[in-house]
């Protein structure tokens, strides 16, 4: 079964997008949440969860079951997918 | 001309001379362009589209597009964290394409 994936992005950066289509590629389903459109109480609380995972709060952070992957990195990716 | 096209062509004339090129990829640019408008509608300036600004200047001023960080990672990496601006080896692929990781310290990060 695949594990669950959360995906934080931004909705204004590249890599972020080339994350998304990589496990669009995948044929994964994951949640996604574009931090930067969210309201500003949302977005602290999003941040709060993100720093958790990744204290540097950089985009995109993907979360793979327990794995945290900062950035497009497809093997990373892919692994913690077993794929 | 579009504001996007603009915007490119003034960056370009700007930046080029200072050995920092425009990623050929024109999409992934304009895009990137893209979000360079959008922030500045949003907080009145150009902040890094690949980053989170917290829309206070003084604490954004080092994530200002081209960022503090752009020169030490084109000349580490051949790209800067966006992947919009990269030298010309990187562009013409004499260099790796390897993920450009956060070089903003901690400290600055506004949350």
């Amino acid at each position: 079964m695949q594990p669950p994936i959360i995906l934080y992005t931004l909705s204004t950066c590249r890599v972020c997008k080339a994350t998304k289509k990589l496990l669009d590629k995948l044929a994964v389903t994951y949640e996604c949440t574009d931090v930067d459109l969210l309201k500003t109480e949302e977005q602290n609380a999003i941040l709060e969860k993100i720093k958790t995972a990744n204290p540097r709060g950089a985009f995109p952070t993907v979360i793979i079951g327990d794995t945290v992957i900062v950035g497009l990195q497809e093997e990373e990716i892919r692994k913690a997918l077993g794929l | 001309m579009t504001e996007i096209e603009k915007l490119y062509e003034m960056l370009r004339k700007l930046q080029e001379p200072k050995g920092y090129f425009f990623n050929v990829d024109k999409e992934i640019v304009f895009d990137l362009l893209n979000g360079l408008l959008v922030n500045k509608m949003r907080y009145g300036y150009m902040s890094c589209p690949c980053r989170l600004a917290k829309g206070e200047l003084e604490k954004d001023r080092d994530i200002l597009c081209p960022c503090d960080y752009r020169k030490p990672d084109v000349e580490e990496y051949g790209s800067c964290y966006c992947n919009l601006y990269v030298s010309k080896e990187w562009n013409e692929e004499k260099i790796p394409h390897v993920y450009v990781p956060e070089r903003r310290p901690p400290e600055k990060i506004p949350f």
